[in-house]
């Protein structure tokens, strides 16, 4: 009799639990639905210069229904064409700063033998954009904005040209262009500077102390923010910054710049982005050679 | 054979317990009688700054000072820019179980972070608890009481029913306005902003010379009127006029005519490039100080960077253009009933295994509202305390009192940014919190940047246009699947009828069981008795 009863009991304990826990799997799935959802919604406002991707998601779906109409321009045609019109160039891309598994959006630095495009945000799969290596040929399809001074590629779709057609970018010598009105003729193009020397930023988040670079750009940030920091030319002072979302903290160049000192003299390579003036996207600091 | 069945039992009852409706093994927090000072907490802290430094600063000295006085306490503090991106951290976090302890937060993302069983603790006990709450007589600072709270700013923080979360800072938004170049275009700035009047003035900012310059400022740019957040436009339009947003219990109603006719007011001007948005065309800070926009609608938070005096500025010396800065409330529909938005951080805690370290969570978070951090902190923007306590002390009236003695504490047009919303704490007003608010939110600036956008492409806004946006909308934002209000003890509904049977078995057995022993027992003694 108590083995039975035993026996009737562990079954009973198995199939009840069976039947919870089922219950309990639907629950879970419906949540993490749910809080994908919102997920995507915070994503979409969360950074400043993040523009709602869902928005550009949206808007890039009519473009791609517009892609057809639209035909490919060169370098000089994309220049000229109306801020807001739809713009379409092949192009090659150089990097890929980021990519919005949620909205299926990246933002890439591309370039052609002509100049270079900023993609902000574009459609892309997530198999296509694991596809992208520098190089890589690309058709872009969007909209020509501008964004404090950036000019760059909105609400675009990309497709993956790919073969044979190669392209990556040497490094245009732009150190003698700083402070010069033709560094924007170069906006976003792949460039080197050298020669510059580290000087002192001022940390107002720890009493005005003067620090070779800041997390964001006046020390408010924590490791794992863009790296803003000084160099000087000819008395002049700029501004570069290691991007995050282009270069994180595991990167040679994020560390580079935490090792960097004052008075440090450097040679640097970058992209040529634009906020409110030069504001270059550096991947790469290494002692000044010679 | 009795203790196995006994485990058996035990083990049977516990997974039942354990397995419905949970997949977390936190139970609801219970506060501790007394705070263990002789074990050591580490607690986290995630911290949202405007990028500014001052914050941080304050941030850090807060923690100091905490743990000065807390020694057995650790308070890690964790940096971010945007609320958004901490939404992002505590979500991921969630599913891991490595959620911060204390995290600045917007009521509207707590309600996704309660869907999570217990995940977040609920204040309603602690607020006022005599030994640890408010004020209470064993806090080693001196904190406010639950009556110097401002009943407003707190009530915000109640959630389904409970406090989920305290008021840290509270902001609306401010119209910066150029008053040098409304004047310059012969119109005077009235009492009260009217959606009117800013059209007006904007299209008329509009006139250009031969050269194609715009007769205002000279210059080949100025986008007389900017918005930063869109959501909030959206929202604030539908209150003042009394359209439907949502519903107190998450039911989508901004999908309605008003909301139409709001939507080809903006797309009018935003074809003639009179209006834009931050997100197409950048900072309105920036245009402002730069004499390229006359009116500029940003948090009161963001005061610091308006203004040719700002001390803020992302812009060169050379762009900024003297004018005299004036700060208004937002534009109204009904001028004699001004509404405006109440906005700015909370705090929320996180539950945790041990109630000890959730009780330290909790006087870390008190200290945060004290005067030391509350006056200190609402300075570095336009923002204003929570508190009576710190809003009526002398330290702080002094403050308000010395506005545009210098360009850095006390700049005028953030202590009048500040001043804005002490006037209006009666015309300020929050949008209902439930699961989902947060997609709903961006979708109302969704509709306007979307039409904007539109309308700068030469694109046709019409009826056709707006019903087709709204789907789109709808879809991207999973309007059609939003859940209304969650919480942490959802019900989950009745059991599945398999579990129903499966139980109702058991206890058949148990009631077997109890018969049998006893039938045992009864002939046991008889055999002995005999």
């Amino acid at each position: 009799m108590k083995k039975m009863m035993a026996l009737l009991l562990v079954v009973l304990m198995v199939a009840s639990m069976t039947a919870c826990s089922s219950d309990t799997g639907n629950s879970s799935a419906a949540q993490e639905s749910s809080a994908a959802a919102e997920s995507s919604a915070a994503e979409e406002s969360s950074a400043a210069e993040e523009s709602s991707a869902a928005q550009e998601s949206s808007a890039a779906q009519e473009s791609s229904a517009a892609q057809a109409q639209v035909e490919v321009m060169s370098y000089e045609e994309y220049m000229a064409a109306e801020l807001d019109s739809e713009v379409c160039v092949e192009t090659y891309v150089q990097a890929k700063q980021s990519y919005y598994a949620e909205q299926q959006t990246a933002t890439l630095y591309t370039q052609d033998q002509d100049g270079a495009y900023f993609v902000y945000d574009a459609s892309i799969s997530q198999e296509d954009y694991d596809k992208l290596v520098p190089g890589t040929k690309v058709r872009v399809t969007g909209y020509k904005a501008e964004w404090a001074g950036e000019i760059e590629i909105m609400d675009g779709t990309v497709e993956v040209l790919g073969g044979e057609d190669t392209f990556v970018a040497e490094a245009l010598d732009a150190t003698d262009l700083l402070g010069t009105d033709e560094l924007i003729d170069h906006q976003n193009q792949f460039v080197s500077f050298k020669g510059l020397e580290v000087v002192a930023s001022v940390d107002e988040a720890n009493g005005n102390a003067e620090v070779p670079f800041l997390y964001n750009y006046n020390g408010s940030g924590t490791e794992g923010d863009d790296l803003y920091f000084n160099v000087s030319k000819d008395g002049e002072t700029y501004t570069f910054v290691i991007e995050s979302y282009l270069c994180d903290s595991t990167t040679d160049v994020y560390k580079a710049v935490q090792g960097l000192q004052i008075g440090d003299v450097i040679d640097m390579e970058g992209y040529l982005y634009w906020y409110e003036g030069v504001n270059p996207h550096i991947i790469s600091v290494t002692p000044a050679e010679g | 054979m009795r203790k196995v069945i006994f485990c058996m039992i035990l083990s049977l009852v516990l997974g039942l317990c354990g397995c419905h409706g949970s997949t977390k093994s936190l139970t609801a927090f219970t506060p501790p009688e007394e705070f263990d000072t002789s074990s050591t907490y580490e607690i986290t802290f995630w911290a949202k700054n405007d990028t500014n430094a001052t914050q941080t600063t304050i941030y850090k000295k807060a923690i100091e000072d905490f743990q000065n006085l807390y020694p057995n306490i650790t308070v890690t503090l964790k940096l971010y820019t945007d609320y958004g991106a901490i939404y992002n951290d505590v979500i991921t976090n969630i599913s891991t179980g490595t959620t911060p302890n204390v995290c600045i937060t917007y009521p509207d993302h707590i309600a996704t972070y309660m869907t999570g069983d217990y995940t977040v603790v609920p204040l309603d006990t602690l607020l006022t608890d005599e030994a640890y709450g408010l004020g209470g007589s064993k806090v080693l600072f001196d904190s406010p009481s639950l009556t110097e709270m401002i009943p407003q700013f707190l009530e915000e923080c109640r959630i389904g029913g409970g406090y989920y979360a305290v008021p840290f800072m509270r902001s609306t938004e401010a119209c910066y306005i150029n008053k040098t170049y409304v004047e310059a275009l012969g119109y005077t700035l009235p009492e009260t902003l009217s959606w009117d009047f800013i059209w007006e003035v904007s299209e008329a900012a509009m006139a250009k010379d031969a050269e194609g310059n715009f007769l205002v400022n000279g210059q080949s740019v100025m986008i007389p009127f900017i918005y930063k957040s869109t959501d909030n436009m959206m929202i604030q339009m539908l209150r003042q006029l009394d359209a439907g947003y949502s519903g107190e219990a998450g039911e989508i109603e901004i999908f309605n005519d008003t909301t139409k006719d709001l939507l080809y007011t903006i797309a009018e001007h935003a074809g003639t490039r009179a209006f834009s948005t931050f997100k197409i065309s950048s900072y309105p800070a920036n245009f402002l100080n730069a004499g390229q926009c006359i009116f500029a609608i940003d948090s009161t938070a963001g005061a610091t960077w308006m203004g040719t005096n700002a001390p803020l500025s992302d812009i060169a010396e050379e762009a900024l253009v003297e004018f005299e800065t004036v700060v208004m409330a937002i534009p109204q529909f009904d001028e004699e009933n001004p509404q405006m938005i109440s906005q700015g951080p909370s705090i929320c805690i996180f539950n945790k295994d041990d109630p000890q370290e959730v009780l330290a969570s909790w006087l870390f978070t008190q200290y945060l509202l004290t005067n030391e951090v509350q006056i200190a902190y609402s300075q570095t923007e336009g923002y204003v305390p929570v508190t009576a306590k710190a809003q009526d002390s002398d330290t702080y009236q002094d403050y308000l009192s010395r506005a545009g003695e210098d360009d850095e504490l006390y700049y005028d047009v953030k202590i009048e940014a500040s001043r804005l919303l002490l006037d209006h704490l009666g015309d300020t007003f929050v949008t209902p919190v439930f699961n989902g608010s947060t997609s709903l939110r961006n979708a109302a600036g969704e509709l306007i940047e979307s039409v904007t956008k539109s309308m700068r492409r030469g694109e046709t806004v019409d009826d056709a246009y707006m019903e087709s946006l709204f789907d789109e909308v709808t879809a991207l934002y999973h309007l059609d699947q939003t859940e209304g209000l969650a919480s942490g003890k959802d019900d989950l509904g009745p059991l599945p009828q398999t579990s129903v049977i499966l139980l109702s078995a058991l206890a058949v057995v148990w009631a077997l069981m109890i018969a049998y022993a006893l039938w045992q027992r009864f002939t046991t003694k008889k055999k002995k008795s005999s």
